[in-house]
Formats: structure tokens, C-alpha cells, sequence
């Protein structure tokens, strides 16, 4: 969590906050969207897809994002970019508020994405030279083609072999190698990556993985690193997110978080990785239970239906996100963790 | 003539145009009736265009294709029109590595799920929206009822991939080829559906191919894995001896570029160098410009496979044939 980088990718927007400003802070996000149905199509109920998610980043910092499909990982991701509109809440990229201080284009110049989607987020009409190429040529970067091809060159694509291939010639491993190239392209500060590394194999992760390392440390680069895969997210990122049906439910160091998973959810993600014994598979799912309906989420703590140590009070308080006593920076929103809450079980370690 | 779901004899694959690629060398693969095979490999080594082929999808104008591809003892080749389709989505059915791809942005999933059910297996809408309700709810989706009625921009990423499995899975075909079907999915869901594909396997006696790069993902689904390179199997085994006891170097390299205890900050262990550019047909071993154990005899030709057992065979010139008992 070093936050004294001074250098930047050549080209990237200037710091302004100075080492001690956080590059992005995020303040109680919500979008809502409308379900049609009903006999007129008309927009009857909203899926509660973000709901009051705040966070913040360091400069230079990796923060990782987990948590069951449909929590609203990849939306939280999409306003964080302004591309799609959030309902309320702020959000503040190197000490400017969008909005205020700071334009969509400039928080654009600033914040790069590379998207879960890797076919739909490239147009088939561009060569791969040229899909990398245009966004640095749209901002006014110098040499936008010699850029994407030492880019490909480093997330081991050969230009000579692949400039001017289209998408829909390559193989999933090898698109996905190219949106984060064009990322990377744009000279951004912050880059989100959404599953950008799961269609890859073993050493070809290993070999982006590097990579991101490494411009991290020659350019002080900060990380939003949303994935699945548990073993990435832990060897990337300082402090991981962990997100629940559009609320964030605990949030700390990956050591700590390593070490002990203090919200039940976030437990049962954790005993749910493959066995990767042939003589010992998995028998049962470690999470049973539907995920609710985010139309209608529980009232309470909105875990509750799936959780073990659920007492009354869980059904009908929602828990506040708060930091543990034995170690700063962990933050959990589960009532067992609050003296205070009412649950029987509160306070109470080394639950079983 | 033979009792396998799929055999497929010298397959070669090259896409033409500016470059010609030469995407599949002499690959021979078989799999029998109900059986779940992983196919592990380099990105790029031509996993994807093997599902693809057995499908019939590659472009014909684009694409050049040699050898034999039996599935049920049909060379699927030889069919075209009614018969073509009727195998498709019918006997085979394919979840895609992308959903981009698969699903139709303009019908609702419920639709297309239907739509499917109708044509393969003769059913009125009513019946079939019913089974692709069921389908939903098998593979776990929230609230399947109003998830009929969503688009597909309407889901979430984990979502989409889980209505493919739906699909594909709705007209209960005999061969599944599941293109990195759970990738996107967090490791609570993934493992629910990875029980279920188990659970379905026997259920309908399917046979499964299917593609993935975690290991731990190919231990909890399949019995055998044959793993790729440069377009050809390099190493083929049941599930345990390719995990216990990996012979081909290549194999040896993917099992070590693991991220389960590397320490943070800690540089991976990436296999040096690159993949071979595919641009001329191989003339020795493809691995071996990447390989601690080449010699000059490894790239004066492709090395034949030396089998260790009745299915169990390796194509690499440092491993020891096994001597007749
Ligand atoms: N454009 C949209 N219209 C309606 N609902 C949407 C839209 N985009 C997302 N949603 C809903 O919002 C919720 C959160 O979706 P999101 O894509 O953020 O999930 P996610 O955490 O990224 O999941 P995954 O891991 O499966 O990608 C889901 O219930 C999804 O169906
Ligand atoms: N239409 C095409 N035209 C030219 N080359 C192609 C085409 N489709 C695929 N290729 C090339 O053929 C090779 C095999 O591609 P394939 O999609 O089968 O890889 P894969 O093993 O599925 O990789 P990944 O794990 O990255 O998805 C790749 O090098 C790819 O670039
Ligand atoms: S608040 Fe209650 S229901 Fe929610 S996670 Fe904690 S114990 Fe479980
Ligand atoms: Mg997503
Ligand atoms: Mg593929």
C-alpha cells in the first residue's frame, strides 16, 4: 500500500493530490435498475443492483473485488467509469468530484477498463492493431501504433503475427490479451480489470500477472481487480472487497482476510475453491440455498436466509459495516462481530 | 464399426487468408459413450476450433479441413441441410467460451431456450417454456420465472454463462462441449455447477468434452484429460495420472505455473518463451524451443506418442516406453 509513487505510464493525466490523497474514493453508490413486466411493459420493480457501496483506493494500491455472481461487482465497475449512470452517490478520482471539478473525459483519460466481455468490448470491424491503437490516437498520444505493439508484445501477442488479425480470429485467451493491451494503451492511473485474466491458462496468468506487477512498479499503476479466481485476487491485490447482493459486506488486508473470513459469507466463498485432489472431490456445495431475488432482497441482513449462525435479530436489523477490534482495517458488517447487536453469539470467536 | 461417442482420426485444421494458420496438426482424439473428457492447454493450442470442428462451425470459405470426425460412428462431414441441424442443439450441443456469441441479443432467454425445445424435440411453446424454466432453476439462477422474461444485457456476466448451460443442455444431447463453461463464475456457484453437470452426465448417459485451464476445475469433472499444444495432444490420462504423475514437459510446466502457495510479490512461474507461430505445419517437437529437455533429435521430427497404457500415452522423445510384461 505504498502511496509515494511519483512516476506515471508516459503521457498519464499529472497527479494532483499529491502521495497522500486516495486516487478514488467511492461514497455510498446506488443504481437501481427497472424490471419491466406487468400487462403494459411498464417498469414495475428495480433490481437493487448497487446499494450504498463505498470504498476507497490508494494511490498505487491493488484492491480486489469478490462475491457471488450478480452482486453487482461488474456494475459497481461500470460507474466507476460513468458508463453507466449512477442513481446516487459520489464518486471522487484524485481529491475532484465527477461532476464538479472533474468531466466525464477527464475521469475517462484517467480510469481505463477492461471488460468481462472480451468479444463484445471489441469492434469487429478494427484490426487488433487498430482496436489498440485508437484510444491512444483518440486522446492525442504520441505514435498510437508503435504503442500498441510493444503493448502486445508484452502480453505476448506478436505483432507481426496478430496486428492485423481481426477479433473473431483469434482464440478467447488471445482477446482477452488485447483489451487489456488497449487498457493500457490510454496511459491510464487507474486500470479496472473485470475477469480479465480467467480465459487464460496457468502460464500465460502468470505471464499478465508479471506484467501488471511490473508496470505497477516502473509506473506506479493502482489496480481494481474484480475475479473469481480467489488464488489471483490474493497474489495481486493489497486489501480485498467482498461484495453480497449489492452491498459490501467485508473489506480488509488479504492476510487478514486469508487468514480469518470474519462474515459468514465470505467464509463459505473461501471452502467453495476446487479440490484439486482427484481421490477427494467435492461432495457437497459449501453454500446451500438460492442467492435471493435482488428485486426483493431480505429485509435485515440480507444473508440471512443462507447463513448458519442467522439468529433473530439478523432478520430484522441490517448489520453496519464495522472495523474489528484486533485488526485495523478489517471491516465486517455481521451482527457476530458487534458486541452490541443483540445476536447471542456476538463477540464470540472461533465460531465453528 | 465403432461403439465411441467420439473418435476423430488426423484432424487437421488451417485457416486461410494474409497468413495461413495452422491451427490443428494431426490431432486424434476419442471419447467413450458417457464419458467426461477436460481438454487442457496453452491459449491459443486449439481447443476451441477442435469443439468447433466437431460442431461443423468453422467457416468453410476460411478454414481447410482434413481427416475423420465420427461422432456416433457419422462422419459429421458428410452432413448438410436437415440432418446437419437436427445434430446441432440436438445429438451435440455446445456452451460457448464467449456468451457474446451464443445468445441473442434481441430474443429473451426464455425464448430462446423454448425456441430450441420446439425445433429439436417437436414440443408446443407451453411445454417447452416449461422446460426452460426447469432449466434455469437447475443451473441456479435467482428467481428463474422472472428471468425468462430478461434480455440478455439484463444479466450479469455469470448469468449469461449459466443460461448457455441451460440451453445447451435443454434438448439433453448426447455429447456436451463445454467451452470454459464456469469461468466467470465465483467459486460458490461454480462448484454447484460443476455437481450438477456430474449429476446430469449420469442422468442422461451424456458424454462431455470439456474445456478448461484450472486444474482444480478438470479434478472435480472429469475422469480423463488430454492437455495441448501447438494445435496437436502432447499427453493424454485419466484425471489422476496426469495430476500425479505428468509425463510430457510441457505438462510438467503448466502444473508448476500455479498460484495456490506463491507468496506476494513473488515473480510466477511463467513457461519461458512463446508459443509457435503456426504459420508452417510442425516438423519436430513444438515444444521444443520452450523445453529444458530438448535436444537436437527433438526438433528433426514430431515425435510419435509412446504409450504407458491402453489409453495413456505421451508424444515426447525423453519419456520411456514402458516394456511388455
Ligand atoms: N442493464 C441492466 N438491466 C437490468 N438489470 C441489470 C443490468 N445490468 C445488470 N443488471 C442486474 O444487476 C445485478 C448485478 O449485475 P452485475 O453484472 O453487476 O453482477 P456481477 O457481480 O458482475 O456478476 P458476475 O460475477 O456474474 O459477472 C444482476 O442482478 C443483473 O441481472
Ligand atoms: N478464424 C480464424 N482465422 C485465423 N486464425 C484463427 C481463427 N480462429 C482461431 N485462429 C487461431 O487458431 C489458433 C487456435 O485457436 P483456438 O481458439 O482453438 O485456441 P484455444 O486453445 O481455444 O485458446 P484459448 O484458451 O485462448 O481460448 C489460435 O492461434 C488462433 O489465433
Ligand atoms: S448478521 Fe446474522 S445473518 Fe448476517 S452474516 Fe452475520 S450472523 Fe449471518
Ligand atoms: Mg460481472
Ligand atoms: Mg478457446
Amino acid at each position: 500500500m505504498s502511496a509515494t509513487e511519483t512516476t506515471t505510464l508516459p503521457d498519464s493525466p499529472e497527479d494532483k493530490g499529491g502521495p497522500g490523497q486516495a486516487l478514488l474514493i467511492v461514497k455510498d453508490l446506488r443504481k437501481y435498475f427497472p424490471v419491466r413486466g406487468g400487462i403494459f411493459g411498464r417498469a414495475q420493480a428495480m433490481v437493487q443492483a448497487v446499494d450504498g457501496v463505498s470504498f476507497s483506493v490508494e494511490k498505487g494500491e491493488a484492491l480486489g473485488i469478490v462475491g457471488e455472481s450478480g452482486c453487482g461487482k461488474s456494475t459497481t465497475a461500470r460507474l466507476l467509469i460513468g458508463l453507466t449512470e449512477k442513481d446516487e452517490g459520489e464518486i471522487i478520482f484524485d481529491g475532484q468530484g465527477l461532476g464538479d471539478a472533474l468531466s466525464l473525459r477527464d475521469l475517462r483519460r484517467g480510469v481505463q477498463m477492461v471488460f468481462q466481455d472480451s468479444y463484445a468490448s471489441l469492434n469487429p470491424r478494427l484490426t487488433i492493431e487498430e482496436s489498440i491503437a485508437f484510444g491512444a490516437r483518440v486522446q492525442g498520444l504520441d505514435d498510437p501504433v508503435g504503442r500498441a505493439h510493444s503493448l502486445m508484445s508484452r502480453v505476448g501477442l506478436d505483432p507481426a503475427r496478430f496486428a492485423s488479425r481481426y477479433p473473431h480470429e483469434v482464440s478467447g485467451g488471445q482477446r482477452q490479451r488485447i483489451n487489456i493491451a488497449r487498457a493500457l494503451a490510454m496511459s491510464p492511473r487507474l486500470v479496472i480489470l473485470d475477469e480479465a485474466v480467467s480465459a487464460l491458462d496457468k502460464s500465460v496468468e502468470a505471464q499478465v500477472l508479471n506484467l501488471l506487477a511490473d508496470l505497477r512498479e516502473e509506473f506506479g499503476l493502482t489496480y481494481i481487480f474484480i475475479s473469481h479466481d480467489l488464488n489471483v485476487v490474493r497474489y495481486i491485490s493489497d486489501r480485498i472487497l467482498v461484495m453480497y447482493l449489492g452491498e459490501v459486506v467485508e473489506v480488509g488486508p488479504v492476510d487478514a482476510i486469508w487468514s480469518r473470513q470474519a462474515h459468514p459469507y465470505t467464509r463459505s466463498l473461501f471452502s467453495a475453491m476446487p479440490s484439486m485432489d482427484p481421490d477427494n472431490r467435492t461432495k457437497t456445495p459449501p453454500l446451500s440455498g438460492d442467492p435471493p431475488n435482488p428485486i426483493d432482497p431480505p429485509k435485515g441482513c440480507r444473508f440471512h436466509t443462507r447463513c448458519r449462525f442467522a439468529d433473530s435479530v439478523c432478520k430484522t436489523k441490517a448489520p453496519r459495516l464495522m472495523e474489528l477490534p484486533q485488526t485495523p482495517g478489517h471491516l465486517a458488517a455481521c451482527h457476530l462481530h458487534d458486541p452490541a447487536s443483540g445476536h447471542p453469539k456476538a463477540g464470540q470467536e472461533g465460531l465453528a | 464399426m465403432t461403439d465411441k461417442l467420439v473418435d476423430i482420426r488426423n484432424l487437421t485444421v488451417r485457416f486461410k487468408g494474409g497468413r495461413t494458420v495452422h491451427a490443428i496438426n494431426d490431432l486424434s482424439l476419442s471419447l467413450d459413450q458417457g464419458e467426461t473428457l477436460s481438454l487442457l492447454g496453452e491459449s491459443g493450442s486449439g481447443k476451441s476450433v477442435t469443439l468447433k470442428t466437431l460442431l461443423g462451425l468453422l467457416p468453410p470459405k476460411r478454414s481447410e479441413i482434413e481427416g475423420d470426425i465420427l461422432v456416433n460412428g457419422t462422419d459429421i462431414r458428410t452432413l448438410s441441410g436437415k440432418a446437419l441441424q437436427r445434430y446441432r442443439g440436438g445429438e451435440v450441443s455446445m456452451v460457448f467460451q464467449d456468451p457474446g456469441l451464443a445468445l441473442d441479443p434481441v430474443y429473451t432467454v426464455g425464448n430462446q431456450i423454448a425456441e430450441a425445445v420446439m425445433r429439436h424435440k417437436g414440443l408446443r411453446k407451453e411445454e417447452a417454456m416449461d422446460i426452460a424454466f426447469d432449466m434455469l432453476q437447475r443451473v441456479r439462477i435467482p428467481s428463474p420465472e422472472r428471468r425468462l422474461k430478461n434480455y440478455p444485457h439484463e444479466l450479469s456476466g455469470g448469468m449469461r454463462q449459466r443460461v448457455m448451460i441451460a440451453l445447451a443442455l435443454a434438448c439433453r444431447p448426447r455429447l456436451l462441449l463445454a467451452d470454459e463453461p464456469t469461468t466467470a463464475l465465483d467459486a460458490t456457484v461454480q462448484i454447484q455447477i460443476l455437481l450438477l453437470l456430474r449429476d446430469l452426465q449420469r442422468e442422461f448417459g451424456m458424454g462431455v468434452i470439456f474445456v478448461t485451464h484450472d486444474i482444480g476445475v478438470a479434478v472435480e469433472v472429469s475422469e480423463r484429460i488430454a492437455v495441448m499444444y501447438a494445435g496437436r495432444i502432447v499427453e493424454e490420462g485419466t484425471t489422476h495420472e496426469i495430476i500425479n504423475d505428468p509425463r510430457h514437459p510441457y505438462t510438467r510446466g503448466l502444473l508448476a505455473a500455479n498460484l495456490h502457495d506463491v507468496a506476494k510479490g513473488e515473480r510466477l512461474n511463467a513457461i519461458p518463451g512463446a508459443p509457435p507461430a503456426l504459420e508452417a505445419p510442425p516438423t519436430g517437437c513444438s515444444f521444443a524451443p520452450r523445453c529444458p529437455m530438448a535436444g537436437p533429435e527433438c526438433t528433426a521430427g514430431v515425435p510419435d506418442f509412446v504409450h504407458l497404457g491402453p489409453r495413456r500415452r505421451v508424444a515426447c522423445l525423453r519419456v520411456e516406453p514402458v516394456p511388455a510384461e
